[in-house]
């Protein structure tokens, strides 16, 4: 009698290796590409010796290189942390700007970046306590019950999340000029100012964020079954999500506070990645690590490439693709 | 001879706010028992199985499990000896059979929960017993109410505990469905020596197949034993607010219930008497 999908540590490995390869493909696609594009061979011919070598490999391992790395990163966080909310909403919609925490994570970094403190720490510091204010905010709204029920905690998530917008606006509208054009880019999402060392210290925040969720991955899965039958069958319920909610809240603010807002790639990668792998999130945690770096590098390969001049925000791509795919995703999982 | 207590509630109250579900329970269930819950909306059956489950806090009052305080086992320990089967399970992931039952072994894995062979063999196991080996593939959520029960059973086998704390499973299935999950229970009960405490609306499901009834009565225990001395007419009519007619099963030794249309009496303090 076979009754079990192909066990789970092939099905992480196969996931591993068909999305780890198209990360690898995305992300050579993100060292060729650019304004100076000479076509997908500029990466090998920037090993040479010439002239023309040399100019490739500054703008090819110093400019393209950190970005690539910072959009993989922001995209690998921006899906995991989607996959997370979507399981202790137990509602395949959520992410955390449902929640209202990268709304509360933008306020922080807004307040961060008109006080003029540094990226790392202090824009991420203030960052995560704005997305930890509007949590805290969340669990009295909801009457201490959170833990316990979604329902009053999402419907609480909306009414902050639109709190959160109205603040970012009204801190906008007092931004001194010569801030506002950062401020505003930086809220569509932007990753033109990575830096190596940007991203060796967002990768120092998040990667230790990816394996703690990825301890909590089976947890997870008994989460999705609601949180009654989770703790009947042992999950120390407060703790657990207690966790998820922090690590998340730590991973997505620290990205906030680099890149501003982009939208939809914590809703359409895990939402693709659950019909095509199932909902195992022992295998759905990998696969949204890799899965949303590689779609975070494409898009941002289009933001730096469809424009005939200059650059446009990786927001505004992620959401163009996004929204659609999403749609299209939606209709597809409810077989209409 | 004696069978030791699997559960033994002493005292129990509970409130919510200023209502109060449970006032003063004191009962025990033998291990390797089947015993019933009954009594009508509002009398605090699945208050009291949420307690025992720990999914409630603990107010007032003393509960054990397997002769140990219910506070003294870890999430993993309470676990491995109680599995549950809540009333209504909502799916939104879409797992599949296989894949629910198989997190049955969860109180019995590691961190990242990777289940082994003897895992995977015990879950098989689960669902040969309860019937569903042949649903393995199909997602949960595109089964019949009759079936999905009977996955959670399968969950709640592999779980592999000396207790299974049911709240009202038979509620919503057609006849067929409640014979086989009754069936189940009792088979849990004689071939594995699992106690299984189950809430019910059913009273004649309930003389059927339980050792032992506990009828509560707005938060408070009206009567507790044997079926036959439980669901007698003055009683139950006292508890329900409704004229029943109660008289022997031909089927065996135990009673059955009749419902009398028209004679809703309304609860004793609602008659005014």
């Amino acid at each position: 009698m076979t009754v079990e999908r192909p066990h789970l540590l092939r099905r992480l490995l196969l996931s591993g290796a068909v999305l780890g390869g198209v990360l690898l493909i995305a992300a050579y696609i993100g060292l060729a590409a650019g304004s100076t594009s000479g076509g997908i061979m500029d990466v090998w011919k920037s090993l040479g010796e010439d002239p023309q070598a040399r100019l490739l490999r500054d703008i090819i391992w110093r400019l393209r290189l950190p970005r690539v790395l910072m959009a993989g990163l922001v995209g690998a966080t921006l899906s995991l942390g989607g996959m997370v909310f979507q399981v202790l909403l137990r509602n395949p919609l959520a992410e955390p700007y449902i929640l209202g925490v990268s709304g509360g994570s933008a306020i922080g970094a807004i307040v961060g970046i008109l006080m003029g403190l540094s990226r790392i720490p202090g824009v991420w510091l203030t960052s995560f306590a704005g997305s930890l204010a509007v949590l805290g905010v969340l669990f009295v709204m909801a009457g201490g019950r959170a833990f316990a029920r979604s329902y009053p905690l999402l419907l609480s998530g909306v009414m902050v999340n639109a709190f959160c917008a109205a603040v970012i606006m009204f801190l906008v509208s007092m931004a001194q000029d010569s801030r506002l054009h950062d401020i505003i880019y930086w809220l569509m999402g932007d990753l033109a100012a990575s830096t190596l060392d940007m991203v060796l210290a967002l990768a120092a925040a998040v990667l230790p964020c990816f394996v703690l969720i990825f301890t909590r991955s089976h947890a997870m899965n008994l989460l999705a079954l609601g949180s009654d039958m989770a703790r009947s069958m042992g999950v120390n319920l407060t703790a657990t999500m207690v966790l998820l909610l922090v690590v998340t809240s730590l991973m997505v603010s620290a990205t906030v506070s680099y890149c501003g807002l982009i939208g939809f790639v914590g809703l359409v990668i895990p939402h693709m990645l659950r019909l095509m792998l199932g909902p195992d999130h022992r295998v759905l945690t990998p696969a949204c690590i890799l899965g949303g770096a590689a779609f975070m590098v494409v898009c941002d390969v289009l933001a730096r490439t469809l424009p005939a001049q200059g650059e446009m925000p990786v927001g505004v791509i992620s959401a163009i693709i996004g929204a659609p795919l999403f749609i299209y995703l939606l209709r597809k999982s409810q077989g209409k | 001879m004696t069978m030791p207590p699997a559960i033994e509630v002493e005292h129990l109250s509970h409130a919510f706010g200023e209502r109060s579900v449970l006032t003063g329970v004191t009962f025990q269930v033998p291990a390797g028992q089947f015993c019933i819950i009954i009594g009508p909306n509002g009398s605090g059956k699945t208050t009291l199985l949420k307690l025992v489950m720990r999914l409630l806090a603990l107010q007032q009052g003393a509960i054990r499990v397997m002769q140990r305080a219910i506070s003294d086992y870890s999430a993993r320990q309470m676990a491995r000896r109680v599995a549950y089967v809540p009333q209504n399970i909502q799916q939104v992931f879409g797992f599949t059979v296989w894949e629910v039952v198989l997190m049955g072994r969860a109180p019995h894995l590691g961190m990242l929960g990777l289940e082994g062979a003897a895992d995977l063999e015990i879950a098989r196991g689960a669902m040969v017993v309860a019937g569903v080996e042949h649903l393995a593939q199909r997602r949960l959520d595109q089964l019949s109410g009759g079936e999905q029960q009977r996955v959670f059973i399968a969950r709640a086998i592999c779980q592999q505990p000396q207790l299974i704390v049911l709240d009202e499973p038979t509620a919503a299935l057609d006849l067929a469905h409640q014979v086989r999950v009754m069936d189940l229970m009792e088979h849990l009960k004689v071939e594995k020596g699992i106690t299984v405490v189950m809430v019910s609306h059913d009273l004649n499901l309930a003389a059927m197949y339980a050792d032992q009834l506990v009828l509560l009565d707005k938060g408070r225990i009206a009567g507790m034993g044997a079926p036959q001395a439980v669901l007698d007419f003055g009683l139950l009519e006292q508890v329900y607010g409704c004229t029943l007619l109660v008289d022997k099963s031909p089927l065996g030794d135990y009673p059955r219930i009749h419902l009398v249309p028209g004679r809703y009496l309304g609860k004793a303090e609602d008659r005014n008497i």
